[in-house]
C-alpha cells in the first residue's frame, strides 16, 4: 500500500478494538515466566554450550601477547577465542564498532576473549586464567578537553550537521533582549532489565541466531556483513525483549561470538552480557555539551535562536544530535544549529531513548525557562507566543498537526500551574516546593514496514511481521489493528514476531514502531480483505467486515468461508510517497513537575508529574500511557541522578553496576498522570498515529530542573542535579 | 569464580577453629555481600564455613544489665521489627530500615552487616589498582572518581569509606560485640574499635583474629532521649549515604552523635558529643576535625552540618 496522500475514512476508524486500552496480549506469559527471552530457548536448543566474554583492562592500546593455556586446561573449556584464532570478521566503517579487540584495545571491557565451557560457572571461572600482556596508550577520555579538536560530522540522523537560515550572528547582536547561556549533560546507560544475550546454532553454513535485538532485519544484515555469509543463510529470533531503549539497534559481542564461539565448538553457544559489560562493552547515550542563545524582542518574540552541540565517539561513531529540536520548536526568522563530534576513547557511544531530542531539550528548555525569567514572562506563555505553525526552517512547509499550544493550556488547567509562585517563595516544613514545565517534541519517522497476513477456515488470522516487541506492546496493538481490519475478535488473531523468516518490518526505535508496524499490518489485511471479497463474491469496496462476518447488503458469509478451501496467505507492506517532505511531521507535550527540594540538605523529591502528548491517534491508551510513563522516570533519572562517571585518567566508565548507576527507584517516582489530546492525523499514516514512546522522555529533565529552580531559586545546567550542586545556593540554616 | 569447599558448622567454637585452621576459609552467613564478591573473584575464599544455621544465634534477648543481646545471625529486617528495638533503640532500628532493600535485609546478619565491605568501585573492579583488594597496589579513588568516598579517617593509600547504616547506629549506642575464637575462648570488643583505619594497611579492615567469629552484638541499656538516623543519597533509597547523620538527644539537650559515610568506620567523636548543646557548627567541627577532601567529596562537609542543624531543629522545635 502506497501512503501519499492524506488517509481518509478507513476500517480503523470504527475504534470498536483499536483506541481501546486493552490489556496487553502478552501479560500472561511474561507474568508466569514463560516468554522465554535470548537466553532461555530451552526448548529449541536442549543442551548448548555456554560462553563467557571476557573484555579488555585497558581502554587503549595494544594487545602484546595473550596466553590461553591455561584457561583452555580448565575443566570442562571446550574452546577459547581470541582475535588470532576467530577467523575473518569484517570491520564495517560505522557501528557497530570492533567488537573484538586484538591487536588494538579501542575501549575499555572491549571483548578481548570468548571462553566456551559445560557450564557458566567453568567458562567464567576460565576467563580469569587468561594472560593478557598490554601496551597501554594515553587514550583521549574528556569531551571538555577535546571541544576544540572536534569536527563536523558528515551528518545527523542522515541529515544536514549544521544548519542556518538568515543571518542569526547579526539578529543575535541586534536583538533587545539576550540570552547566552552553557549546558551538560553526561554519559547515560540504558540499563534495560534484559542484558545483551545470544544463542547461535550452526546447521552447515546456515547460522539461526536467538538474540535480543530490536530491528531483525538490521541485525541478519550485520551478523552476514560480520561473518561474510549469505544473509538468507542467517536467521535471527527475538519473539521476547526485555527492553533496549536503543541499547539493542546492532549486534553486539554476545551475537558475534555465540556465533563465533558455536561454529568453533562445533555446537550450540550461548553467551550473555554482564551487567558491568552491558555499561561498558556496549553502547551509551554520549555527554553532551551545549550553548543556546536566544535573542528576543523585549515583548517575548524570539528574533534568534542558535543552538550548538558537541559530543564525542570513537572513530566511524556518530554525533548525538542534541540540536535537532531547535531546528523546529520555536519560531524565529534567524536561526542556526551546528553539530561537532569529538574523538573519545570511550566506549561506543549509541542511541538512547530519544537520541538527540533527551539531551537536547534538557538543555533547550532550561533556556527557554530562563530567557522567559528574563523577559518577565511566564514560561508557558513564552513559549505559546513563539508556538508556530509551520516549519520555522521552510516556513511554506506546514506541520501537519500541532496542538503544542493546547498542550499547554490543558496541562496548565491540569496541574493548577496558577499556583506556582516565585522562586524560592513556597515552604512546606523543611521543603522548598517549586513548579517546572517544560515543551516536549521528538519528531514522527515514517517508515517502510511489512507483513503477512493468514485467514485459516476457522476464522481464526494469523499475523507475521519481523516487527519486535521490546516491552512495548507491539503484540497488543498489531492484534487490535488485525481485529479492528477484519472484523474479528482479538482472540480470533494470532500475532507472531521478531523473526527473520517474517516480512521486514520497520522494527523498534526512534518512536517509529508503532505507527509504521501497524500500518504495514493494516496494509496486509486491507489486502487480505480484497482476497476475501473475490472469493466470497462481494464487490469489495461496498463489504464491511465485522464481528466475524462479510456483509454487504442483505447478504452476509462468515468469514471463515473465504478460507474453506485453503488459507488464504496476503503479504503487503506500508510505503511512504512524500508527505513528510510536503509536511513537517512530529509529536509534540507539555511536562509538568512539582518537585521539593530539601532546604537544609538539597536533596529533591518530586512529588508530582503530568505529560500532556499529542501523538496523533492513540492506538492504545493503557499501552501508550506506559510507554509515556515509563519515560518520565527516565527522564527523572537523568534530571536528577544517572551520570555515567568517566575515569579521565584510564578512560572507562567508574559506576558499572546498578549500584553505582543508579535510575529512579519506586520512592523516586510519585503519581504520575498523562492525558492523551484526542485527535488523528490523517496526513502520518493510515492509521492516522504518530510515535509516543520517545515524546515521554523529551523535555522532562529540563521541567524537573525548572521546578527545582522554582522551589529553590538554585538553576543548575549540568546534569544530573544532585544536592552537591544546590547546597552551596540555599539558604543558610 | 573460584571453586571452593563447603561445610556447615556444627557450633560457633567449632566453626572459628575450623576456619583457624584452614587456609583461606571464610565464614559465610547471608551471604549479601560475600557472594557478590566472590563471582567478581575480589574474595576468593578455598572453603567456606556456613554458620548460618547454627542454634541460638537467631534471637534477641534481654541482658541482666537491661540491655539487648543480638544474635550475630539475627537480619536485619526482624532486628528492625523487634518490638524492644522500636521502641528502647529507635536509631538502631532507623538505620537499618535506611539500608539496602526489603529483600536483602531479609537475608542479611547483624555481624555481617557489620563486617561488609566498603562499595568504593574501583574496590570492585578487578582491573584498577586497589590497596585494599590487592596491597601494595595502589589506590585509583585518590585522584579519581572519589565522590562517595571518606573525608575522615582516611589514609595516604586509601579513601574507602564503610557503607553500613545499622554500623553507624551501633557505634552511637556503644554496642559491644561477643566473638569465639578458635581456641573456644570468649572475647567483648567494642563496636568503637573492632574496625580499623586504613593507614598502611587498608587491606586489613578489623582486629578479629583469624577464626575468631561474632556471635552477639549487646546493647547497652537504654538511654532514652529522642533517637534521629537522617540518611542523605541521591536518591530516596537502595542507595548508598553521601552522609548519615546517626544521633540521640535528651531534654536537657545533651546527646550524642554518629556519622556514616565519612569515613573508613561508623564515624564517633567522643569530644564531639559534648558540643551538642552548643550547636551543629562546633559539635561538627569536633567531628571533621583534620578532614581532607577532594574536590568531588567537599561538599560533604557543608552536607554534615546543614543535616545536623536540620536534625536538632527536627528534635528541639
Amino acid at each position: 500500500m502506497k501512503f501519499d496522500t492524506p488517509a481518509t475514512g478507513n476500517a480503523i476508524d470504527r475504534l470498536t478494538i483499536i483506541g481501546h486500552p486493552v490489556d496487553r496480549i502478552d501479560g500472561p506469559l511474561k507474568t508466569s515466566g514463560r516468554a522465554p527471552y535470548a537466553y532461555e530457548h530451552h526448548a529449541a536448543v536442549p543442551n548448548p554450550a555456554y560462553g563467557v566474554i571476557l573484555g579488555a583492562a585497558i581502554a587503549t592500546g595494544r594487545i602484546r601477547s595473550i596466553d590461553t593455556a591455561a584457561a583452555e586446561a580448565a575443566p570442562g573449556v571446550l574452546a577459547v577465542i581470541t582475535y588470532e584464532n576467530a577467523g575473518k570478521i569484517a570491520q564495517p566503517k560505522g557501528p557497530p564498532l570492533a567488537l573484538l579487540a586484538g591487536p588494538r584495545v579501542s575501549s575499555y571491557d572491549q571483548a578481548v576473549a570468548l571462553v566456551v565451557a559445560e557450564s557458566f560457572e567453568e567458562a567464567r571461572a576460565a576467563t580469569r586464567l587468561i594472560r593478557i600482556d598490554y601496551a597501554r596508550e594515553q587514550g583521549r577520555y574528556d569531551l571538555a578537553a577535546e571541544k576544540d579538536a572536534a569536527v563536523m560530522p558528515p551528518s545527523i540522523f542522515g541529515g544536514e550537521s549544521d544548519t542556518a537560515v538568515g543571518d542569526f550572528d547579526a539578529a543575535f547582536a541586534a536583538a533587545p533582549v539576550r540570552f547566552d547561556q552553557q549546558y551538560s549533560t553526561p554519559d547515560h546507560s540504558h540499563v534495560m532489565m534484559e542484558p545483551h544475550a545470544s544463542l547461535a546454532l550452526w546447521e552447515g553454513e546456515a547460522l539461526t541466531l536467538w538474540t535480543s535485538s530490536q530491528m531483525i532485519a538490521g541485525a541478519r544484515r550485520a551478523m552476514a556483513m560480520l561473518l561474510g555469509l549469505d544473509p538468507q543463510n542467517v536467521r535471527i529470533l527475538s519473539p521476547y525483549i526485555g527492553g533496549g531503549f536503543g541499547a539493542k539497534l546492532g549486534v553486539r559481542a554476545d551475537a558475534l561470538l555465540a556465533a563465533v564461539g558455536a561454529r568453533a565448538v562445533g555446537r550450540p553457544v550461548k553467551v550473555a552480557l554482564t551487567r558491568p559489560q552491558s555499561i561498558n562493552n556496549t553502547t551509551h547515550r554520549p555527554a553532551t555539551l551545549q550553548r543556546i542563545r536566544i535573542g528576543a524582542t523585549a515583548d517575548g518574540r524570539i528574533t534568534a535562536i542558535g543552538h550548538e552541540g558537541w559530543s564525542g565517539n570513537l572513530p566511524g561513531g556518530s554525533a548525538e544530535a542534541a540540536v535537532q529540536q531547535t531546528r523546529y520548536l520555536y519560531a524565529g526568522a534567524d536561526r542556526m544549529t551546528t553539530t561537532r563530534l569529538a574523538v573519545l576513547d570511550l566506549p561506543e557511544g549509541g542511541a538512547m531513548r530519544a537520541p538527540g531530542e533527551a539531551p537536547g531539550m534538557m538543555a533547550l528548555e532550561i533556556a527557554m525557562d530562563e530567557m522567559a525569567e528574563r523577559l518577565g514572562l511566564d514560561p508557558i506563555a513564552f513559549r505559546i507566543l513563539n508556538d508556530t505553525q509551520v516549519d520555522p526552517e521552510n516556513p511554506e512547509r506546514p506541520y501537519s498537526l500541532r496542538q503544542l499550544t493546547r498542550c499547554f493550556e490543558e496541562g496548565a488547567a491540569a496541574f493548577g500551574w496558577d499556583r506556582r509562585r516565585a522562586p524560592g517563595a513556597v515552604r512546606d516544613g523543611r521543603w522548598l516546593v517549586g513548579m517546572g514545565v517544560a515543551a516536549a517534541f521528538r519528531n514522527n519517522v515514517p517508515m517502510k514496514s511489512a507483513a503477512r497476513v493468514v485467514l485459516n477456515r476457522d476464522g481464526r488470522v494469523t499475523v507475521m511481521t519481523d516487527m519486535t516487541d521490546i516491552g512495548t506492546g507491539s503484540y497488543t496493538i498489531i492484534a487490535q489493528t488485525v481485529a479492528e481490519a477484519m472484523g474479528v475478535p482479538l482472540d480470533s488473531v494470532e500475532v507472531l514476531l521478531g523473526d527473520s523468516r517474517f516480512p521486514v518490518s520497520a522494527g523498534s526505535g526512534g518512536q517509529w514502531g508503532a505507527h509504521n508496524a501497524t500500518s504495514g499490518v493494516f496494509a496486509a489485511c486491507m489486502k487480505l480483505r480484497e482476497d476475501v471479497a473475490l472469493k466470497l463474491g462481494f464487490n469489495s469496496a461496498e463489504t464491511v467486515f465485522e464481528d466475524g462476518m462479510v456483509r454487504a447488503g442483505n447478504r452476509h458469509v462468515p468469514l471463515a468461508q473465504a478460507a474453506a478451501e485453503g488459507d488464504l496467505t496476503v503479504d503487503d507492506a506500508i510505503e511512504y510517497g512524500d508527505l513528510d517532505k510536503r509536511y513537517q511531521q512530529s509529536t509534540f507535550g507539555a511536562h509538568f513537575v512539582e518537585a521539593a527540594v530539601d532546604a537544609a540538605t538539597g536533596e529533591v523529591r518530586v512529588r508530582r508529574m503530568l505529560a500532556v502528548c499529542a501523538a496523533g491517534r492513540i492506538l492504545n491508551p493503557k499501552t501508550a500511557r506506559s510507554q509515556v510513563i515509563g519515560a518520565m522516570v527516565m527522564g527523572v533519572g537523568a534530571a536528577l541522578m544517572e551520570e555515567l562517571v568517566v575515569d579521565r585518567r584510564f578512560g572507562f566508565f567508574v559506576n558499572h553496576d546498578l549500584a553505582g548507576y543508579e535510575v529512579p527507584v519506586h520512592a523516586d517516582i510519585p503519581h504520575q498522570e498523562v492525558i492523551f489530546l484526542d485527535e488523528v492525523d490523517p496526513i502520518s499514516s493510515p492509521m492516522k498515529a504518530k510515535g509516543v514512546g520517545e515524546l515521554g522522555i523529551c523535555g522532562v529533565g529540563a521541567a524537573v530542573a525548572n521546578a527545582i529552580y522554582n522551589a529553590c531559586g538554585v538553576r543548575v545546567r549540568d546534569y544530573p542535579i544532585t544536592l552537591d550542586k544546590l547546597i552551596g545556593g540555599l539558604p543558610a540554616v | 569464580m573460584r571453586t571452593f569447599d563447603y561445610e556447615r558448622a556444627t557450633s560457633p567454637a567449632a566453626a572459628a577453629a575450623r576456619v583457624a585452621g584452614t587456609p583461606g576459609a571464610r565464614f559465610i552467613a547471608g551471604g549479601t555481600n560475600l557472594l557478590d564478591l566472590m563471582k567478581l573473584e575480589i574474595e576468593t575464599p578455598a572453603h567456606l564455613v556456613d554458620i548460618s544455621r547454627l542454634a541460638g544465634l537467631d534471637r534477641i534477648e534481654e541482658t541482666p544489665e537491661g540491655g539487648l543481646r543480638i544474635g550475630a545471625l539475627v537480619r536485619n529486617s526482624d532486628l528492625a521489627a523487634d518490638r524492644r528495638v522500636r521502641r528502647d533503640y529507635a536509631v538502631l532500628a532507623r538505620a537499618l530500615l535506611a539500608g539496602a532493600s526489603g529483600q536483602l535485609r531479609n537475608k542479611a546478619t547483624t555481624a555481617g552487616n557489620l563486617l561488609q565491605r566498603t562499595r568504593c568501585p574501583y574496590f570492585y573492579d578487578g582491573n584498577q589498582p586497589c590497596n585494599k583488594r590487592m596491597a601494595g597496589s595502589g589506590c585509583a579513588a585518590i585522584g579519581g572518581f572519589s565522590r562517595n568516598h571518606a573525608v575522615v579517617g582516611a589514609s595516604e593509600v586509601c579513601i574507602a569509606t564503610h557503607p553500613s547504616d545499622m554500623a553507624v547506629a551501633m557505634r552511637l549506642l556503644d554496642a559491644i560485640v561477643e566473638t569465639v575464637r578458635a581456641d573456644g575462648s570468649t572475647h567483648a570488643i567494642p563496636v568503637a574499635t573492632l574496625l580499623t583505619l586504613p593507614g598502611d594497611t587498608p587491606h586489613v579492615e578489623h582486629g578479629l583474629e583469624p577464626g575468631e567469629l561474632i556471635t552477639a552484638v549487646t546493647l547497652p541499656p537504654p538511654i532514652g532521649g529522642t533517637h534521629v538516623y537522617r540518611k542523605v543519597r541521591d536518591r530516596s533509597s537502595y542507595a548508598f549515604a553521601l552522609i548519615a547523620v546517626g544521633m540521640v538527644v535528651q531534654e536537657d539537650g545533651s546527646g550524642r552523635v554518629a556519622l556514616g559515610g565519612v569515613a573508613p568506620r561508623p564515624w564517633r567523636v567522643e569530644d564531639a558529643d559534648a558540643l551538642l548543646p552548643r550547636g551543629a557548627r562546633a559539635t561538627v567541627e569536633a567531628l571533621l576535625t583534620g578532614a581532607k577532601t577532594t574536590s568531588e567529596n567537599a561538599f560533604k562537609l557543608p552536607l554534615v552540618e546543614r543535616t545536623l542543624v536540620s536534625a536538632l531543629a527536627e528534635v528541639r522545635p
